[in-house]
């Protein structure tokens, strides 16, 4: 329950983050809603010695539009997301997947940023930002560069963010007319974190799938696109027979997971169970 | 003269809590108070080599390290149990010594080496990562029936097999497998009682205070039983004069059982204390609790029953190993033996029943009396060997009960029931409350939207559960022939202040039962006062005479006719008063509503008149002592028995094989009822523990005795939306050997709801074919019965 | 390496030095004596030390004290106004929302994070909105019923008002 001691510093802007980061270095930890890593530090799994907060901070704190872009402030908390008009409307994977993030408590705290920068294999963020081919907005030392999200998790707990980067936007570009997206996910029933997630979006063209974006989180050690299904329904109709068909292909060549609340075998039947029900309401 | 009993009256006790100015033990602060943090083997089975404080002592502000070698040497004893149950050739059962530190060796992951006293917690809990200890890790064993098989690794070396105890009930063996012999049917189950954790909300927590000016020791405790934690720490552990010892279990965050238990960290605070002359106060993380609390159940089980053409019962053998963990708890011994075995005559006229359990030391931490205590094994094992038995014949589960119920009987007009398993029941109607049950659930109607469901596609399944219980635990005669080691009487004092306002003293405890509210609702009645004249006061030896606590569900039985014994004695002798203030003779008196009135007449005296009078006895009886204060002991004569229907309706996702608990009835007879409200809750918590154990719930250990699922992150509970609201109904059969006619309503949800919920599963994987799963019935486990 | 906080808890402003490591909740608790917000767990998981952060639900176990500076705090000892209880602590009393009391404090405060948002809930939202609250004694039955009789009560009054 107790942490160990660390040295505390509040950044005033991202800059000043990025320069008490430079001055720690490795010893120096970003804190942002603090529900993963504080939790970890409760129970001294984690023990920086240097805390940089910005969790405070109002620049990081937003959701708006620009251009063809829908941009989420790495500061936005789930629940900000889960009660935003505008990013319902962009996409309703959005708000599902905020709204299914533990609890009210903790929707209240945890950041978007912090899910991804944590890159928890279990998370719910990773799985949606990969189907709306969200860009991650990172700045460093050395200025700001964004990755994709299909290159940003890059394996268990880990990701393309350098130690010396902060993230400090998710842009998400506004998807075309005639989507329609969802989130499904199988809790693991203490934590509530997913066993296994997955996002979905479906671009119609007259009565055909012109584009098809499906992820997964839960069942490996990162979340992924599965382009194998993406492809089986590319440009075929989402009737139920064609989603049953494309989701068997669910979890192919991934090395899913196992522990006391879902072995391997089961990960994988869920994996198609729930990629179904994500194509299935989209497909609505 | 009723105007509280039987009412819903809110709770006195709640204000306190929902101003957030309840007082609970980690919430004390003490003067000069230091803390403690306790190191624990990460492993289940190790030898100490060696441990180094060095370091940590080396801290700034810690004030000392102690480790098993410093208790070892201070000559203390260990945690003793209370319970002895022998072996069936009469052989004492194995009692290994359960030190408060270990300096040899740790028996299961969690058990206490060494303690930091420091001068705030975070610098005891940095200090307590520095202590170095080297272990030598063996091989361990977590499984009761694994541990007794040869070459299964020792828990202690003087119990070869590892074994406690072996123990029998019912009609000798020869008998039941004749009986069994002539079944026309005979249903076995093979299956687990899986261990669940308790898990009150509040951990367990501990402050001693030791004052060396009068030599006087108090313990603050989350204790259900502050005296008999006392009596068990000063006779048997420290050995220090129970009359200097104060225990105090302020409000408790639930219990459940699992506070129950005297535990090595009490007596080790008081002899922390003693040795540093500073109060010292422990409070477990959560994560502390998971390893170190008492677990509960643990039995695997082998069950037959055997069947008549016509369905009636014939026979019930039954054999059990009990994981009693690592060292024995202090009811260890008796939960699954005379809390267990007892209860195998369930509701029916089971002419003949043998059960022979193994008492069983594993590498895991304690087991003990967790909700229900015995009782919910023993239902789960007759719950589902009917429910299965109905499906292997065919036959309606509802009838096949009701077909084996035993008559009523009241036990005034009619006798009790005297069963084949040492009980005799005091009354009961069975049948009334299945049958209710059923109504509530439209039985006929759920059968066809049963059948239309299936056609959909969709699993709906309904189950059943009839059980009774013995609690209001119990005459100490009885339990003193059975093993126990202390009586199990409750006391109850009166003091009626010079004001009429009344003071009244309780051995029972209350965390969570609201005592303070029932308790007065009968002293007000019978008094004929207003609730609020009424002070219910518990937890504190200091102030309460004696007391044996709170469990088994036996507070208001008999906690609370022990105080109708003082009430009957202060009402006879301001009886005496009032005669004298009215010069009229006793027998002409007639008390009620507060006052004593002359027979057809209007000349009467009040209550608080009468406690003025013996307080001020200028003129007073001659002969008669002043003062209205009694207290009484009172040991009852037989255990109370509630029992009930509950009835689980439930909705099995074929995709994933997760159950959604869709209703739930229960149908509980608890004898009178005191405040319904209450009651109900009551019920309510049990129900939603009992179907978390059919659920969600369930101790994981591995091989090496690890407990991997020791966190809320991995244990499951049920959540808010885990569960439906309940469909309550009440029968009342008042219970015919106590004054109140109570007969205890803690555990009665506990017991019945697990095989009801169990058995409701069953019911809507019938189609499969699937006949038993084991608990907790989880998405993957039924996904893959139905899948395979 | 003490640091200065400036917090408003029930209306009232407290600066402290406390160590960063400091949890909100054991400020409240250890520091200042504010022992109604509980804690049940180590792993976030309970809602037991739930409290209001600028108005909303919060597991104060899952916030440092140093993060809690400038923020307006709300406990449960917060939450009656002058001696008149809050709708909630009524509707606690009146349904028998409580047994043992440890779960409470955070039951209502997560329970009035609900109500700001949401005046009317339904059985199933109360239930998911206290999805973060463990309950071991009252099987959370009794619970809903408070919450929706908090609702009432609130609502009337505001009809009154209006
Ligand atoms: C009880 C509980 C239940 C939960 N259930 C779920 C769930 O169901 N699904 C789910 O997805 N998650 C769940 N979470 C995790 C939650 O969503 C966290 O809030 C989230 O994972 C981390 O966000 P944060 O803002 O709290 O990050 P923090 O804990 O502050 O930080 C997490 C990590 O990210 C780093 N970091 C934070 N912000 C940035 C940034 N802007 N740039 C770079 N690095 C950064 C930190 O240094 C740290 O290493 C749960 C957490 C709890 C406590
Ligand atoms: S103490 Fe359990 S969630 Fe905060
Ligand atoms: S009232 Fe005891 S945990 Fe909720």
């Amino acid at each position: 329950m107790i942490p160990n001691n660390f040295q505390y510093h509040r950044a005033a802007s991202v800059d000043d983050a990025l320069t008490l980061m430079a001055k720690h270095g490795m010893d120096a930890k970003l804190l942002a809603g603090g529900h993963s890593l504080l939790p970890a530090m409760k129970l001294r799994l984690n023990q920086p010695d240097v805390l940089i907060d910005i969790g405070h901070l109002k620049e990081l704190r937003y959701i708006k539009k620009e251009g063809n872009e829908l941009v989420i402030g790495a500061g936005a908390t789930h629940d900000d997301i889960a009660h935003s008009q505008m990013a319902r409307e962009t996409f309703s994977m959005l708000s599902e997947a905020a709204d299914l993030i533990g609890d009210v408590q903790v929707r209240n705290k945890g950041t978007l940023g912090g899910s991804l920068a944590h890159a928890d294999p279990a998370a719910d963020w990773p799985a949606v930002m990969i189907a709306a081919h969200a860009n991650i907005e990172v700045k460093g030392p050395q200025g700001t560069r964004t990755v994709a999200a299909d290159d940003f998790f890059t394996g268990f707990f880990s990701t393309a963010l350098a130690d010396n980067e902060i993230i400090t936007a998710i842009r998400i570009p506004e998807p075309p007319k005639g989507t329609n997206s969802s989130y499904q996910k199988f809790m693991q029933p203490a934590s509530r974190f997913a066993i296994v997630g997955c996002a979905a979006s479906i671009t119609m063209n007259g009565r055909l799938c012109s584009k098809v974006s499906v992820a997964f989180t839960g069942l490996s050690d990162a979340a992924f696109r599965a382009s194998n299904i993406e492809a089986a329904l590319f440009e075929k109709m989402p009737t139920e027979e064609n989603i049953t068909a494309a989701v068997q292909k669910a979890g192919e060549g991934v090395m899913a997971m196992s522990d006391h609340f879902a072995s391997e075998e089961y990960r994988l039947h869920l994996a198609r169970v729930f990629a179904k029900r994500a194509l299935m309401a989209a497909a609505k | 003269m009723t105007n509280y009993i039987g009412k819903a009256v809110k709770r006195v006790e709640d204000k306190r809590f929902i101003t957030g100015k309840g007082r609970y033990t980690d919430d004390i602060v003490l003067p000069a108070m230091a803390h403690a943090y306790i190191v624990r083997s990460p492993y289940a089975h190790a030898r100490i080599i060696s441990v180094d404080t060095s370091a940590a002592e080396a801290m700034e502000g810690v004030i000392k390290v102690f480790t098993g070698k410093d208790i070892a040497a201070s000559g203390i004893n260990g945690i003793p149990t209370g319970w002895q149950v022998n072996f069936k050739n009469g052989e004492t059962m194995k009692e290994p010594p359960h030190p408060l530190l270990v300096a040899d060796k740790a028996r299961y992951m969690g058990d206490a080496v060494a303690v930091v006293i420091a001068e705030t917690k975070e610098i005891a809990r940095d200090a307590g990562d520095i202590v170095e200890v080297e272990y030598e890790e063996l091989p361990a064993v977590a499984d009761a029936k694994k541990a007794t098989e040869p070459g299964a690794p020792l828990v202690h070396d003087d119990a070869p097999n590892n074994l406690c105890f072996d123990w029998e009930l019912g009609n000798p063996k020869a008998e039941v497998n004749e009986a069994m012999s002539k079944a026309h049917h005979i249903t076995t189950l093979e299956f687990t009682n899986q261990r669940v954790i308790p898990n009150a909300i509040e951990p367990r927590s501990a402050i001693g205070h030791y004052e060396e000016a009068n030599d006087k020791y108090t313990l603050y405790t989350t204790s259900q039983n502050p005296h008999l934690t006392r009596l068990l720490m000063c006779a048997f552990v420290l050995g220090i004069p129970e009359h200097k010892v104060r225990v105090v279990a302020p409000d408790v965050g639930g219990g459940f059982g699992s506070k129950i238990f005297h535990y090595a960290e009490e007596a080790l605070m008081i002899w922390c204390s003693q040795r540093l002359k500073r109060p010292v106060k422990w409070t477990a993380d959560r994560s502390e609790a998971f390893m170190t609390d008492a677990h509960g159940r643990d039995h695997v089980t082998k069950a037959e029953m055997g069947f008549d053409k016509e369905g009636k019962i014939v026979g019930l053998r039954v054999k059990t190993y009990a994981n009693l963990g690592a060292y024995l708890s202090t009811f260890a011994p008796c939960v699954p033996t005379w809390l267990h075995g007892t209860l195998l005559q369930g509701l029916y006229t089971t002419p003949k029943i043998n059960v022979d359990v193994t008492g069983v030391f594993t590498h895991t931490v304690m087991v003990d009396a967790y909700r229900g205590a015995g009782r919910p094994e023993a239902t789960y094992l007759l719950e589902r060997l009917i429910d299965t038995a109905a499906l292997e014949m065919k036959m309606d589960p509802a009838q096949l009960r009701l077909k084996n119920f035993i008559p009523p009987f009241d036990g005034v007009k009619q006798p009790g029931y005297q069963t084949q398993v040492a009980l005799q029941y005091d009354s009961g109607n069975y049948h009334g409350v299945l049958n209710r049950a059923m109504e509530m659930v439209g039985y006929e109607q759920f059968r066809k939207e049963q059948e239309a469901a299936r056609k959909e596609g969709k699993l709906l399944g309904i189950g059943f559960s009839t059980y009774i219980e013995a609690c209001g635990i119990a005459p100490s005669a009885v339990v003193g022939a059975l093993g126990a080691r202390a009586g199990l009487y409750e006391v109850g004092q009166v003091r009626v202040q010079p004001t009429g306002k009344v003071s009244v003293y309780t051995g029972a405890h209350s965390h969570g039962q609201g005592h303070e509210t029932t308790f007065a609702q009968v002293v007000a009645d019978r008094l004929g006062i207003p609730m609020d004249d009424v002070e219910i006061i518990h937890g504190d030896s200091e102030s309460v005479a004696f007391g044996m606590g709170t469990y088994g569900s036996r507070s208001l039985a008999v906690g609370g006719s022990a105080i109708v014994k003082s009430l009957d004695k202060i009402i006879e002798k301001g009886a005496k008063i009032a005669a004298h203030k009215l010069e009229a003779s006793e027998e002409d008196l007639e008390f009620a509503e507060g006052k004593w009135t002359v027979k057809g007449t209007d000349k009467s005296v009040g209550f608080g008149d009468v406690a003025l009078t013996a307080y001020v006895p200028h003129n007073y009886p001659a002969g008669l002592e002043p003062g209205l204060d009694f207290s009484s002991f009172y040991d009852p004569a037989n255990f109370t028995y509630p029992f009930g229907a509950h009835i689980a309706v439930v909705e099995v996702d074929k995709d994933t094989g997760k159950v959604a608990l869709k209703r739930f009835i229960a149908v509980d007879d608890v004898g009178n009822v005191i405040n319904p409200m209450i009651v109900d809750g009551q019920i309510h918590g049990g129900l939603a523990q009992g179907i978390g154990q059919a659920l969600f719930e369930g101790a994981l250990y591995d091989d090496n005795g690890q407990l991997i699922n020791g966190s809320y992150m991995d244990y499951t509970m049920p959540r808010a939306d885990d569960l439906p609201s309940f469909e309550l109904d009440r029968q009342v059969t008042p219970c015919p050997h106590n004054p109140l006619g109570v007969k205890g309503a803690g555990e009665a949800g506990t017991i019945g709801s697990t095989p009801a919920v169990v058995n409701a599963v069953m019911d809507a994987l019938s189609p499969f074919g699937i006949k038993n799963l084991e608990m907790p019935l989880t998405p993957e486990r039924v996904w893959r019965a139905m899948n395979s | 390496m003490a640091t200065k906080i400036k917090v408003k808890v029930n209306g009232k402003t407290y600066s402290h030095e406390v160590e960063p490591r400091t949890l909100l909740v054991q400020y409240l608790r250890d520091v200042l004596g504010l022992t109604g917000t509980h804690v049940g767990c180590d792993t976030s998981n309970c809602g037991a030390c739930t409290i209001l952060v600028d108005g909303k639900a919060v597991k104060s176990c899952t916030m440092l004290a140093v993060q809690a500076h400038g923020s307006e705090v709300k406990t449960i000892e917060g939450m009656a106004d002058n001696g008149a209880l809050h709708p909630l602590q009524e509707g606690f009393r009146e349904e028998h929302g409580l047994q043992c009391g440890f779960c409470t404090p955070g039951m209502i405060m997560a329970s009035a994070d609900l109500l700001s948002r949401n005046s009317n809930p339904s059985e199933q939202e109360i239930r998911e909105a206290l999805e973060g609250n463990f309950c071991r004694c009252t099987g959370y039955h009794n619970i809903v019923k408070s919450v929706q009789h908090a609702a009432k009560k609130i609502n009337q009054k505001e009809k009154v008002a209006s």
